[in-house]
């Protein structure tokens, strides 16, 4: 007897939809490995991981408040991923966003502006400023040929840096005991509450929105179309005079929007200022929300709902269990992991066969 | 001649089945040493698995397979190389990012790597197989990429050789050449598998055919005693359909290419210098010409996956398109079939109703930049019924076909945009007999509707068949092009391979003179 992988005549669409499934039960099976390794009873820290942040309405709340920025980002990076456009840059485009969306804010002042105009204008800013954070990768791509990889990865650590500056220099708030944080942004500037004592904002119905326009576009826009093709037959593009250079550009822009309003809904929603740092690296973890969800729209909200956990489970394990907070980056780590790993059963199948009789020479 | 030894290989009983189809159905099969041995059918009769089989990179289900008189099993084609078979593949094995070099050394490691470019110089000439052991494969046609497969496989010695399709990419002067050398390798006692669809090859080499049709053997003759005629039919159970073919009553120039200069690409790559041709609505002009000689350049240039300098080196239907794109071009009017099927005309992991979207537009397809599933579907489902598709339905994935049908699909769906120009290049390459014909008449058809068609192929025998006019490409030049009527296959066989003296000067084309 012996196993091995045979090619399937075409990609399976259950396998397709369980290796995510598949994915998270191996995650589960080395998270108990761990806790084993750490002391740990595993069913307590699972129940600790798991399910005590999600126990309380309250909790409820913030598993969709963590998953807001998490769909919004990587309902963008899709966008691009399915044309071969690889951003990594989306916690550098959230900083820009958070950045130009807080700038106005700021700017505005003590409720001179009303809601309803300075929301929309944030909003706008925060997305123009991570589409032209975007921009920069995509012009050295289509100008150099310099891999947007790169270049969308260094980028992050300028933006930070950029934000630390003003945070620390021109925005630092005059009567904040001289901690690095700006002002606190009025009440104007503030996303309103969808649900009272929680602090779940319309961020959520924002992105739930756009991932609805994102699955309009990519499902039955001729253009979602043709960037799909571009990602899986580079050269039946070409052929088709499908243009890499707008491809490139679009994925990049989308990206580089949905980001830097996932930068203002953090700002305008639970910090409610500028602080060095505005994201526990939602945009890294968005690129795994991605994946995980198969970059479809549907998918992608289910997976932002999964690595929400993933981020409340840590924190809650390090309250209850003393277990430290790396413990999330090691869950995210190896779902992908195992996410790429299971992906191999979409275009193959396991054949177990008997071992072919010895020759009778 | 009768062959009273032993069969070198004796296939008894071979059975394959694949999901959903039966590809081998119980198969016998006897080669004796010193005999071509030909193995006849269209394309999903079963041949290219039966002889994955004997290379060993597919297990039958059922069946036994001796060699030399004993039982074998054949695990990988490592052993089948060991026991002395050798294959050429019709579909490529070679990796794109290495060298001829490169690429030969991972199959064969009988010969040091030292004295190996010079081993590959010697069976290259020795053959008339020209390659440069250094040239890496990705810069090279797919004529170039099959002369790599056949000097990799005559470098081992093999005692059986099998080859599949071996001679698309020939001239008809190398084909004789090359079937010299396989007479030569069976008078020293070697056995040849020739697997071919070209019927006058099979009876001017082969001493024996069997005949696969569906998956099991319909015949066993002398392929030498028997005509294409009855061949056809054994293979396909009825009669070769033969392309009808009225005179050309060509109109106005609709595809004009004016002194075109492209420069190479890549260092491999070949210079298009100073091609000028024209092509009328209603007729056919084909361009013939070995593989690697500018036909990879010539086709990009057309087709707008190149876009050139000077806007009027291509006039579309009266609109200078130098510079435009290739969506563009395709809204003038132009239609292309190209050469790969498999992820340049279709995307291989799509479904066929997306693969007909990819190159075709209108409002029963796309409204205001929507896609209309249901005129897309519809689109499919036509041009599956239309040119007689094999294929579950329009959600089939485009590489669950075989290529046969891939091609008639790709060739559907670019005939039914209702082009004004058709550029096809090698319509029928690796296509069974049915089909072909099929295509070849389908191109017919277009140019009977007024369709101004150019065919760039390998296959004289085709070019013949269908063209009113003919050309060819010979290291980026391309001659004068002709009424078939003035030419003969000897004089295109002599401006293939190049012969200065029979290539008239790249002049002005006859059609605008």
């Amino acid at each position: 007897m012996r196993a091995f992988f045979e090619a399937r005549p075409q990609p399976s669409r259950l396998a397709v939809w369980m290796a995510p499934v598949l994915a998270t039960g191996a995650t589960l099976v080395i998270g108990f490995i761990v806790f084993e390794a750490f002391d740990k009873n595993p069913l307590a820290a699972f129940y600790a991981f798991f399910i005590q942040p999600v126990a309380t309405r309250y909790g409820v709340a913030e598993l969709l408040l963590k998953a807001t920025p998490l769909m919004l980002i990587a309902t963008g990076l899709a966008i691009g991923y399915r044309a071969n456009v690889w951003n990594i840059g989306a916690e550098g485009q959230l900083t820009l966003g958070a950045m130009a969306g807080g700038g106005l804010a700021l700017l505005a002042g003590d409720d001179s502006w009303p809601a309803f105009v300075l929301l929309p204008a944030m909003f706008a800013c925060g997305a123009l400023a991570g589409m032209a954070w975007a921009a920069i990768p995509a012009w050295l791509r289509t100008r150099f040929n310099a891999n947007e990889i790169l270049t969308s990865l260094m980028l992050v650590y300028i933006a930070t840096l950029l934000l630390s500056w003003l945070v620390h220099g021109p925005w630092r708030d005059p009567e904040g005991y001289n901690f690095p944080q700006s002002k606190l942004f009025s009440d104007n500037a503030l996303l309103p509450n969808l649900l009272a004592e929680t602090r779940l904002n319309v961020g959520l119905a924002l992105a739930l929105a756009i991932v609805a326009l994102a699955w309009l576009f990519v499902r039955r826009h001729i253009v979602g179309f043709e960037m799909r093709v571009a990602g899986l037959a580079p050269a039946a593009a070409n052929y088709a005079g499908i243009s890499a250079r707008r491809n490139v550009w679009l994925g990049m822009l989308a990206g580089g929007a949905c980001a830097g309003l996932a930068g203002v809904g953090e700002a305008a929603g639970p910090i409610g200022q500028l602080l060095p740092s505005m994201s526990p690296g939602y945009g890294f973890a968005a690129i795994i929300v991605a994946f995980v969800g198969r970059l479809h729209p549907l998918g992608i909200v289910l997976a932002s709902l999964l690595m929400s956990l993933l981020y409340l489970g840590g924190e809650s394990a390090q309250m209850n269990l003393a277990l430290p907070s790396a413990v999330t980056g090691l869950f995210q780590g190896t779902l992908l992991f195992f996410l790429l790993a299971a992906d191999v059963f979409v275009n193959y199948r396991v054949r177990i066969a008997r071992s072919a009789p010895r020759p009778a020479t | 001649m009768s062959h009273p030894r032993a069969p070198r290989l004796a296939l008894r009983g071979i059975s394959k089945r694949y999901p959903g189809v039966l590809a081998n159905d119980g198969i016998d099969l006897d080669v004796r040493p010193g005999e071509i041995h030909a193995v006849l059918g269209e394309n999903g009769a079963g041949k290219s698995t039966l002889m994955k089989v004997i290379y060993g990179i597919v297990k039958p289900d059922a069946g036994t397979i001796r060699w030399e008189g004993a039982p074998v099993t054949i695990a990988n084609p490592a052993q089948a190389r060991k026991l002395g078979i050798g294959m050429v593949f019709q579909h490529f094995s070679l990796f794109d990012t290495l060298t001829v070099a490169e690429n030969i050394r991972l199959a064969v490691d009988t010969i040091a790597a030292r004295a190996l470019p010079a081993r590959i110089r010697d069976v290259s000439e020795r053959y008339g197989l020209a390659l440069d052991p250094d040239r890496h494969i990705h810069t090279m046609s797919v004529g170039e990429r099959q002369r790599v497969e056949i000097v990799r496989c005559l470098l081992q010695e093999p005692r059986l050789l099998i080859m599949d399709e071996p001679t698309s990419v020939l001239t008809p002067q190398a084909v004789l050449r090359l079937f010299d050398t396989l007479r030569a390798l069976a008078a020293e006692g070697r056995s040849i598998l020739y697997i071919s669809h070209k019927l006058d090859e099979i009876r001017a080499l082969c001493h024996r055919a069997t005949v696969l049709r569906a998956g099991r053997v319909t015949g066993e003759c002398d392929p030498r005693v028997e005509t294409s005629a009855t061949l056809a039919r054994m293979m396909i159970g009825s009669e070769l359909p033969h392309p009808r073919h009225r005179d050309a009553a060509a109109g106005a120039p609709a595809l004009v290419v004016d002194a075109l200069d492209v420069r190479a690409g890549d260092p491999f790559g070949t210079t298009l210098r100073g091609i000028s041709f024209s092509v009328r609505a209603g007729e056919i002009v084909g361009i013939a010409g070995v593989s690697g000689n500018g036909q990879k350049e010539l086709l990009a240039a057309l087709s707008g996956e190149r876009t050139l300098g000077r806007k009027d080196a291509i006039v579309l239907c009266g609109t200078p398109a130098g510079r435009l794109g290739a969506a563009a071009r395709r809204a003038l009017g132009l239609a292309f079939v190209p050469e790969e099927r498999l992820g340049r005309g279709a995307v291989p992991e799509m479904s066929l109703a997306d693969n007909a979207l990819l190159t075709t537009r209108g409002p029963a397809l796309v409204a205001r930049g929507f896609i209309r599933s249901k005129g897309v579907r519809a689109y499919a489902t036509k041009t599956i019924a239309d040119f007689r598709v094999k294929a579950t339905g329009p959600d089939a994935a485009a590489r669950s076909l075989s290529g046969g049908n891939l091609q008639k699909f790709i060739v559907g769906r670019e005939i039914g945009q209702q082009p004004r120009v058709l550029i096809a290049a090698q319509p029928t390459w690796g296509v069974d007999v049915g089909a072909s014909a099929q295509i070849r008449q389908a191109l017919i058809d277009l140019r009977d509707r007024g369709v101004a068609v150019l065919v760039i192929s390998e296959e004289l025998d085709e070019l013949m068949e269908i063209c009113d006019r003919l050309a060819v490409i010979a290291e980026g030049r391309l001659s004068e092009a002709k009424s078939i009527h003035a030419t003969s296959a000897e004089e295109i066989g002599m401006l293939m391979a190049g012969s200065h003296a029979a290539r008239g000067e790249p002049s002005a084309d006859a059609a605008r003179a």
